[in-house]
């Protein structure tokens, strides 16, 4: 048996129509379903940087790396490890709050999580919480109480500890990197 | 100059020197067609109009196969390009370099379900190298280039342009350029530039060359397996033959790597896997270094690969890194282009002899088994095509039992010379490739090995063979049923043979003269000695039916998932 387990991928892609569905297509294929998946565009208008969590073996990400290189509309691939990399995922959470003393606690709830409260109605408080999966889901936990009315996420992003970006080559050659990729 | 887009089209294939493409017109893709007659392209780009899309397919993929070019096929919006998916898919398995140009609707009439719309650029997402739909003519050109540049280089494949109908109307800017030049201009620099890639592919490490070396010098029984990837690299099979003569280990090779070692050849062990000789089978399995060139260790080579070659360390040479570790786990591998990887491994190899290997090897060799004179054998059938020919035709097949015959008993001597689908099992496939290889090399026979259920898909090109006066030799393995399917009926579903009996017409001759070709029957080798010499003479299209038992099997047999060396038959 195959052991699963999270991988965060980091993809940089021509900014182009259709090129999300070959990237995804990759991780269908292998019955891998994306848990989270975040795209936008860089520095560079005409670059989108696609940042995918999937549980998946190694071996298989592997390939699906190697794959991804080889689409044309891809420039560069990485896989993110945890204790290398920075994720961060905002999440927005519509909670149900419409008496004084449950205001008061989602209030404080929030404030411990650093979370921010972008929108108020009689009956609901909105927060807005940026963190990494484990803050976002402690928070979830805790507001489930009160009730949560809506919640959405934006899927991780992630960048490379340190100085190195995706765009330096050599770095991973230790994994597998033969510098430039035949057409 | 300005120019209508159509005329660029015409104008792009006419710098990548295409002197032939394959197709069927429409509605939609009644602009190119028409600059055939308007501007006379017609003179300078031969239109090879076939019976059916798939047809086209196929005989653009045979014409690449065959001659090392790219080949091309032009197709109509929706029913049109779906008919080529077969097609591509089957280039795509084979890493055949093919440039599907097809024309969609209008850009008013996209995405409302308008008359033969189909996003084929959708479609063809899985079995496409690269696909493009372009929407502006200003970029036609420029895809053009790129198409054919991604089509030829590293490991080769299909490549499918869809073209709105508007865009092959507009007038645009064309300027000629040379295909020296494309690398450097367009789309085409910016990618090479920006994203790191490369026409060709990098020099191999030297440091895994020089591991490579070490490991030869270590094993006491290398066996090399060769794939088509030898075959696909140019230039790659006279620095093949100098490697396995400076080794002088056992050769084995996959179908797709057909011809890379001649068939003759006194170290090649024949076929590798699911109908892979005794031999080869049983050095995979006792090897101590198995060398494995430009093959993909597909299901029908290793038939398990868990213990598949469990006794060697495993070297992967490949030009595609995403081929490395994929199908069984290896011990190394070198990434690169075949000829160049060998090129630098003979180099530096010094000879070697295994004598005590070779020899056990070879005593695996299966004997010739006795046959009954009024009865015709499939190996009489290819041994005879083998001895009129004096070796020198192309082989084109179809899929199953006249496939795995043809891959054992013909010797093929240079690649291009077994043009058959090894990976995606196309029925159907061998009529429409032969054509395209006749037509890409006129001066070689071109024989198509086939089977009664495989010439039934698409013997319609018969009318385009007969047309276009293309003298393919169709070579009918009649026996009736559809036989691999019956022989795993035969063997593993005792013998309940569900839906393969073809005991139906036609009359297979009688049609082949409805076409106005020539036809034979055979039943003995007598007999079909005597029909191929006429229909070799006769420098005309001809079908020839052979009369096969209903029972005969392809042997070895490996079933899929067993170890290769658990032969199902002997």
């Amino acid at each position: 048996m195959k052991t699963l387990q999270k991988h965060t991928l980091s993809v940089l892609v021509e900014n182009t129509a259709g090129v999300l569905s070959q990237v995804s297509r990759l991780f269908s294929r292998k019955g891998y379903n994306i848990e989270s998946l975040a795209v936008g565009t860089t520095d560079d208008p005409a670059v989108s940087r696609i940042t995918i969590e999937v549980m998946g073996d190694h071996q298989m990400i592997e390939q699906v790396m190697n794959q991804l290189r080889k689409l044309f509309p891809v420039y560069s691939v990485q896989r993110l490890a945890p204790e290398r990399s920075i994720r961060r995922e905002l999440v927005l959470v519509k909670v149900r709050a419409e008496a004084p003393d449950i205001r008061n606690e989602v209030i404080q709830i929030a404030n411990i999580f650093r979370a921010s409260i972008i929108d108020v109605s009689l009956q609901s408080l909105t927060l807005a919480l940026i963190g990494d999966e484990t803050k976002a889901d402690a928070m979830q936990k805790l507001l489930k109480g009160f009730g949560i009315l809506e919640l959405v996420r934006t899927g991780m992003v992630a960048l490379e500890r340190g100085q190195y970006t995706i765009n330096d080559d050599n770095k991973e050659k230790g994994e597998f990197n033969y510098g430039k990729t035949v057409l | 100059m300005m120019m209508k887009s159509a005329q660029v089209l015409m104008e792009c294939l006419l710098e990548q020197g295409v002197d032939t493409v394959f197709g069927y017109p429409g509605g939609t893709i009644l602009n190119i067609y028409d600059e055939f007659e308007r501007s006379g392209y017609k003179d300078k780009i031969r239109h090879i109009l076939t019976a059916h899309e798939q047809g086209a397919s196929h005989a653009a993929d045979g014409y690449a196969r065959a001659t090392g070019k790219v080949g091309v096929c032009f197709a109509t919006s929706g029913p049109g390009a779906t008919n080529l998916t077969t097609g591509i898919a089957t280039a795509y398995m084979d890493s055949s370099p093919v440039i599907f140009i097809t024309v969609n609707v209008a850009e008013p009439l996209i995405g409302r379900d308008s008359f033969q719309e189909v996003d084929i650029t959708g479609i063809s997402m899985p079995i496409t190298k690269c696909n493009y739909l372009v929407r502006d003519a200003g970029q036609l050109a420029d895809v053009m280039r790129e198409a054919f540049a991604i089509a030829r280089s590293g490991r080769p494949g299909p490549v499918l342009i869809d073209i709105l109908k508007n865009v092959t109307y507009d007038s645009v800017e064309y300027t000629p350029l040379s295909v020296r030049e494309h690398a450097k201009s367009g789309r085409l620099s910016a990618m090479l530039e920006r994203r790191g890639r490369d026409l060709k592919a990098p020099d191999p490490d030297a440091g895994d060359i020089e591991k490579l070396l070490q490991m030869i010098e270590d094993a006491r029984k290398p066996l090399v397996l060769v794939g088509g990837g030898v075959i696909r690299s140019r230039g790659a099979v006279p620095e093949f033959r100098a490697f396995i003569e400076r080794l002088g280990a056992p050769v084995t090779s996959t179908i797709m790597g057909g011809g890379a070692c001649p068939g003759n050849h006194p170290l090649f062990t024949g076929m590798i896997g699911m109908h892979g000789s005794h031999a080869s089978n049983l050095a995979t399995s006792e090897c101590d270094l198995l060398l494995a060139i430009g093959c993909r260790f597909s299901d029908r080579v290793t038939c398990n690969p868990d213990s598949f070659a469990r006794k060697a360390r495993m070297v992967q040479i490949d030009i595609d890194r995403a081929e490395v570790d994929k199908n069984v786990a290896t011990d190394h591998h070198i990434i690169g282009d075949a000829r160049r990887v060998l090129e630098l491994l003979n180099a530096k190899l010094p000879a070697h002899d295994y004598p005590e290997w070779k020899q056990w090897v070879f005593s695996h060799v299966e004997q010739e088994m006795p046959q009954d004179p009024n009865k015709l054998a499939p190996n009489e059938i290819l041994e005879t095509i083998q001895k009129l020919t004096a070796g020198d035709a192309i082989i084109t097949t179809d899929v199953g039992q006249h496939q795995m015959w043809s891959a054992q008993y013909y010797h093929f001597s240079r690649p291009g010379q077994l043009i058959t689908s090894g990976g995606f099992g196309t029925m159907g496939f061998g009529l429409g490739a032969a054509m395209g290889a006749k037509l890409g090399n006129p001066d070689t026979p071109v024989v198509l090995c086939t089977g009664d259920g495989c010439f039934r898909m698409n013997c319609n090109e018969l009318a385009t063979v007969q047309h276009y006066g293309v003298p393919v030799i169709t070579v009918l393995f009649n026996n009736r049923t559809l036989g691999m399917v019956r022989q795993w009926q035969n063997l593993i579903y005792n013998k309940r043979f569900s839906q393969t009996d073809l005991d139906r017409g036609p009359d297979f001759i009688k049609l082949a003269a409805a076409y106005g070709i020539d036809g034979g029957r055979a039943a003995t080798q007598k007999e079909f000695e005597a029909v191929f010499r006429k229909a070799l003479a006769s420098g005309k299209p001809w079908v020839i039916e052979c009369a096969i038992d209903k029972d005969e099997m392809v042997h070895p047999m490996v079933s899929g998932g067993s170890p290769v060396t658990n032969f199902l038959l002997d």
